[in-house]
């Protein structure tokens, strides 16, 4: 008993080292911009340079617009499979890993080919088409996510019966939806964003392709100019990064509660 | 006087396998209906198309004179219980009896005051605020029952309400559902496989099998004067006497465990001899297992025997030629 605790622990103990030394040693690296002392002089120059709000920002919103979007269109579509056409799910399931197999470059390519400005569609003729194409790559990038975060959501609750529980007392789809199925996987949903933030929040191909002023292009772009500011931006997108995650745990324990019970 | 509830011809098929075979019935406004029948009879699906929620295959389904057959189910007015609760688990019990009222655009006020008349009707006031999961099963289910009835449903729909239940819980809420549906007189179609249940509570019973009737009547009907051999069996115990037991009968004839008594009665005309098999003592009435000629009868008598039986007596059973029944088809 006690040899094998000991063993258990010992992995654990690599396992967590292989994370946090190198963690640790960008921590302490970032800290030491003022010679011969530790100091956060990194982070004030990152936080002074306007580029940093600037491409934060404009990732933050591209971000929620993900998020929206992404909501909007999965929500809807589990629903209906699971609810009418639950012989559709093996190809749901297959069609929305397709993001974590096809490399985002050959996504970005198609994109430019099929939108650029010599084409039909010329998305990526205008700063604001643009911005609308990057917004649906994430929400694509995003897809493998969203879609079984919002899936587990409804394995939890009877969609079937509470969908007719409702319509039977004269509620339509649009309420059935906004009233019943939502709120009751609202914390799915969540966690689901959360993920999607994390991924836009960091993303590069994409952004850097379409040319697009994302906190990505600029964590790079710092990266190959600067000494210790990296540094401290690494530290800093991660605990954005481990914040979303963290978010999505504590939003576990508002799930709704299973009442099925015999007494 | 028109029916209330009318169903005329109804037929539904899963492609090529049709497991409602062109039902008929008609009832009155505020009678209480069961329909019986074995797993897979065809009620669930019965009920499902008086919902709205299965189209019929072809038939007709009218209630107080409407056609509905092809109306959706939230253009129907009707309260529908599922044996799985299914209260919204995002709501308090009071959003939950709430919301068909909200839905059909009941003022705030007015709202209050019919969740407070519904929660004292089920006998939970002042639970309003639980949420589903800090309630046990039959509380729920009771609350299901007020979040059907309070919009006032044209009918109310119960499928299998009591099955998820406990046994005792099962016993005093089918009452408490009975007493209800009466207080208000509100027309209730009841889904049940379970023949005690349903003639427990029933004005009439709507017997089934393979997806059709065998039997429509009230519980006292159809538990003596069952129509066919499908109805003696599923409906209550019943002991056959093969062709040859009884002296001078000469099929088969069928008698119900309760009227085979140990002593004669006015009414007996027939003896059989046989000795006891089994017996098992429930309390007020004592079930014995009588063998006659190879023969095994189950026959219940009340609990009065002076001296106790045992196993191995050799005992007279005494019956009614008016008892016997001759089961058809
Ligand atoms: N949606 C469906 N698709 C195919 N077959 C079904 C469907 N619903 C019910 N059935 C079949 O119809 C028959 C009757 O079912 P049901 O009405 O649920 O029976 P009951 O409620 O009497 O137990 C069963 O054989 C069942 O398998
Ligand atoms: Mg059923």
């Amino acid at each position: 008993m006690k040899s094998q605790k000991f063993w258990a622990w010992l992995v654990f103990a690599l396992g967590a080292a292989y994370f946090i030394i190198p963690l640790a040693a960008t921590f302490e690296f970032s800290l030491r911009m003022r010679r011969g002392e530790y100091s956060f002089d990194a982070y004030a120059s990152v936080f002074s340079d306007p580029q940093f709000a600037a491409s934060f920002t404009y990732s933050v919103i591209v971000g929620l617009f993900t998020i929206v979007v992404g909501i909007l269109v999965v929500v809807p579509a589990v629903y209906f499979v699971r609810l009418r056409m639950p012989w559709l799910r093996p190809f749901m399931e297959f069609v929305t890993l397709l993001p974590l197999v096809i490399p985002a470059l050959v996504l970005v390519y198609g994109y430019i080919r099929l939108y650029g400005s010599s084409s039909l569609i010329p998305f990526t003729g205008s700063v604001f088409g643009t911005n609308i194409l990057l917004t649906c790559a994430y929400v694509t990038l995003a897809m493998p996510y969203m879609y079984r975060a919002v899936d587990n959501g409804m394995r939890t609750i009877d969609i079937g019966t509470l969908t007719e529980a409702a319509q039977i007392m004269g509620a339509n789809q649009l309420q059935i939806i906004g009233k019943i199925i939502l709120p009751n996987i609202l914390v799915a949903i969540l966690s689901g964003a959360f993920l999607t933030f994390a991924i836009v929040i960091g993303e590069f191909t994409i952004a850097s392709l379409l040319n697009r002023p994302a906190f990505g292009p600029y964590l790079v772009g710092i990266g190959t100019n600067r000494a210790y500011e990296p540094a401290a931006l690494a530290i800093i997108s991660f605990i954005i990064t481990w914040g979303a995650m963290g978010m999505i745990n504590v939003l576990g324990r508002f799930a709704p509660r299973t009442s099925a019970r015999t007494d | 006087m028109p029916a209330f509830l009318e169903v005329q011809n109804l037929v539904k098929s899963f492609g090529s396998n049709t497991v409602v075979k062109g039902v008929n019935f008609a009832f009155d406004k505020g009678e209480f209906i069961s329909l019986l029948g074995p797993s897979g009879c065809g009620k669930t699906t019965i009920l499902r198309m008086i919902a709205g929620f299965e189209r019929p295959t072809s038939g007709a389904i009218r209630v107080d004179g409407d056609d509905i057959t092809h109306l959706k189910p939230n253009q129907r007015k009707l309260g529908m219980v599922f044996q799985a609760y299914a209260l919204f688990p995002n709501m308090t019990v009071g959003e939950n009896i709430a919301f068909g009222l909200k839905i059909a655009g009941m003022p705030a006020d007015q709202r209050r005051a019919r969740v407070d008349e519904m929660l004292k009707l089920i006998g939970l006031p002042g639970f309003e605020k639980r949420y589903p999961y800090e309630m046990s099963g039959g509380q729920q289910q009771r609350v299901a029952l007020a979040r059907a009835i309070a919009p006032k449903p044209r009918l109310l729909l119960l499928d299998e309400p009591l099955s998820a239940l406990d046994a005792k819980i099962r016993v005093s809420l089918r009452e408490e559902i009975r007493a209800i549906q009466r207080d208000l007189g509100i027309t209730t179609v009841f889904v049940t496989h379970d023949q005690e249940e349903a003639m427990s509570i029933s004005d009439r019973i709507v017997v089934m099998n393979a997806g059709n009737i065998e039997q429509l009547g009230a519980a006292h009907d159809i538990y003596n004067r069952p129509a066919t051999r499908f109805v003696a069996t599923f409906v209550g115990q019943l002991n056959t006497l093969p062709a040859g037991l009884l002296p001078g009968a000469t099929g088969e004839r069928a008698i119900r465990p309760e009227l085979i008594s140990l002593a004669p009665r006015p009414e007996t005309d027939l003896t059989l001899t046989g000795t006891i098999a089994d017996l098992h003592f429930l309390g007020s009435v004592q079930r014995l297992r009588v063998d006659v000629g190879g023969t095994l009868l189950n026959i219940d008598t009340f609990n009065n025997q002076t001296k106790p039986l045992q196993r191995g007596d050799t005992v007279t059973l005494h019956l009614a030629q008016k008892d016997l029944l001759t089961l058809g088809a």
